[in-house]
């Protein structure tokens, strides 16, 4: 299969980027080396994954768990941390009410359990840090973007990046701490003192839009169907063409 | 097998109808495109079926639901591993578009694209036989756009990235070509029941 069929339509599907799909059949196992807490419902587990072939930010991975009697579950999480060589990466993961997968990984994994996992997979949300990128998450749909900020960081790129980030209140934000000037939360239920409470609204995204960086931006969006319906409509409406418009949904 | 301390999982059900690794989504339909959701009234939709074919055609809205009804109730399947039981959705089958532009006796193959340039590759064996729908009703109600209204492609024997939302049309072909999940990874034909998610399973 080489050759690739271009459809006479074209509303929008932003292209592709090339990753490597070598890596995408293998499950390999990965060790739990530590699990910290970031918000009463979301903690980062950071895995040893020695063979892990590296990955951009924004891919995420398959994960594997088995029960003694052989039955597995098997979900997509995006990967949290940035490329790097240490032979570890890190997930972000939201305490889903019943889910036996993220139930397991916040009461009962600690250190020095082993998992599998195989990936990292698809190219279609990734960045690979070479264009102005303009993300907007909420909840922990700021998980594959925060892989991106900290890519950016760690390299010293100097390509624009901004987020938007939205979470329920200062405690639910995730990764709270690491924000710099690149980010702008927003506060659904309640905020700081002085600091409004809404959903991200055009008053976000067209201060972004009108800053436009040369070549414009590509847009990554990350949450529940809810939200990326919303911020995507958002960007459509201030400008932003849709095919450079990527976006992740929950799910 | 690695088995993985302390894990016991949910509930085992013992479901015929569950493929390997998938688990009952209940009642959720969760909505995966990676694309702006299309604002694409019914009046501005066409299906166009061309490639290799005697007679290549565009229907509009009104032209395919004039074709004769059909009805697919059962059971769809995600790649990210959720199932969905018992959904019914209405349409016509692919068969009587098929019908009318008679596929070439070397077509083996198809790309099937939306309105949003989204592509899907397809053996033409997956897509006849009364195993493939142009759908625009679920439970009754017109297709929602996030799920594909006005109307989508439905091959529910395959995962469902395999089921192009917002429809245009098929190019018929006698070789595969990737689509453009299958270009990013994911397995040339999506059977669940083999488990065939990625490249190479």
């Amino acid at each position: 299969m080489t050759e690739t069929f271009t459809p006479p339509t074209r509303f929008a599907v932003p292209g592709r980027i090339a990753v490597s799909n070598r890596t995408a059949t293998l499950w390999q196992s990965a060790t739990i080396t530590e699990i910290r807490r970031e918000t009463p419902h979301a903690a980062t587990v950071r895995l040893a994954v020695p063979a892990w072939a590296g990955h951009l930010p924004g891919q995420h991975l398959m994960l594997r768990l088995t029960a003694e009697d052989g039955y597995a579950a098997q979900r997509h999480y995006s990967i949290a941390s940035a490329p790097d060589d240490s032979g570890h990466i890190e997930l972000t993961l939201d305490h889903v009410e019943g889910g036996e997968v993220s139930g397991w990984f916040h009461t009962v994994a600690r250190p020095g359990d082993r998992i599998e996992v195989r990936g990292p997979l698809s190219g279609f949300f990734a960045w690979p840090g070479d264009r102005p990128a303009l993300l907007i998450g909420a909840g922990s749909g700021v998980v594959p973007l925060m892989s991106m900020v900290r890519h950016h960081r760690a390299r010293g790129l100097d390509v624009p990046l901004r987020l938007l980030v939205s979470a329920r209140s200062p405690r639910e934000l995730i990764y709270a701490r690491e924000y710099g000037a690149e980010t702008t939360p927003v506060f659904t239920r309640s905020a700081p003192e002085g600091v409004p409470v809404g959903r991200v609204s055009a008053a976000h995204v067209a201060p972004l839009l009108a800053e436009q960086p040369p070549g414009g931006w590509e847009a990554y969006v990350c949450g529940s169907n809810g939200f990326a319906e919303h911020a995507s409509r958002l960007l459509v409406e201030a400008g932003q063409p849709v095919d450079r418009i990527r976006i992740e949904r929950f799910g | 097998m690695n088995v993985t301390r302390g894990f016991t999982g949910r509930p085992r059900v013992l479901n015929a109808g569950l493929p390997p690794g998938q688990y009952d989504a209940g009642d959720d339909w969760p909505v995966l495109s990676a694309e702006v959701t299309p604002d694409l009234p019914p009046g501005q939709w066409t299906f166009r079926v061309d490639g290799l074919v005697e007679e290549p055609r565009t229907w509009n809205w009104d032209e395919a639901h004039a074709l004769p009804g059909s009805v697919y109730e059962g059971d769809i399947h995600c790649v990210t591993s959720w199932s969905k039981f018992g959904v019914r959705f209405g349409g016509v089958s692919l068969d009587a578009f098929l019908g009318v532009v008679k596929p070439h006796g070397s077509a083996t193959h198809a790309v099937a694209y939306s309105h949003t340039g989204y592509t899907t590759n397809l053996p033409l064996a997956d897509l006849t036989g009364g195993r493939a729908w142009i759908a625009w009703e679920y439970d009754g109600q017109p297709l929602a756009a996030e799920h594909g209204g006005p109307a989508r492609l439905l091959v529910p024997h395959l995962y469902f990235w395999k089921s192009a939302k917002w429809i245009a049309g098929l190019r018929i072909l006698d070789h595969d070509e990737p689509g453009f999940w299958e270009q990013n990874g994911y397995h040339e034909r999506g059977n669940p029941w083999e488990e065939q998610r990625y490249s190479g399973d």
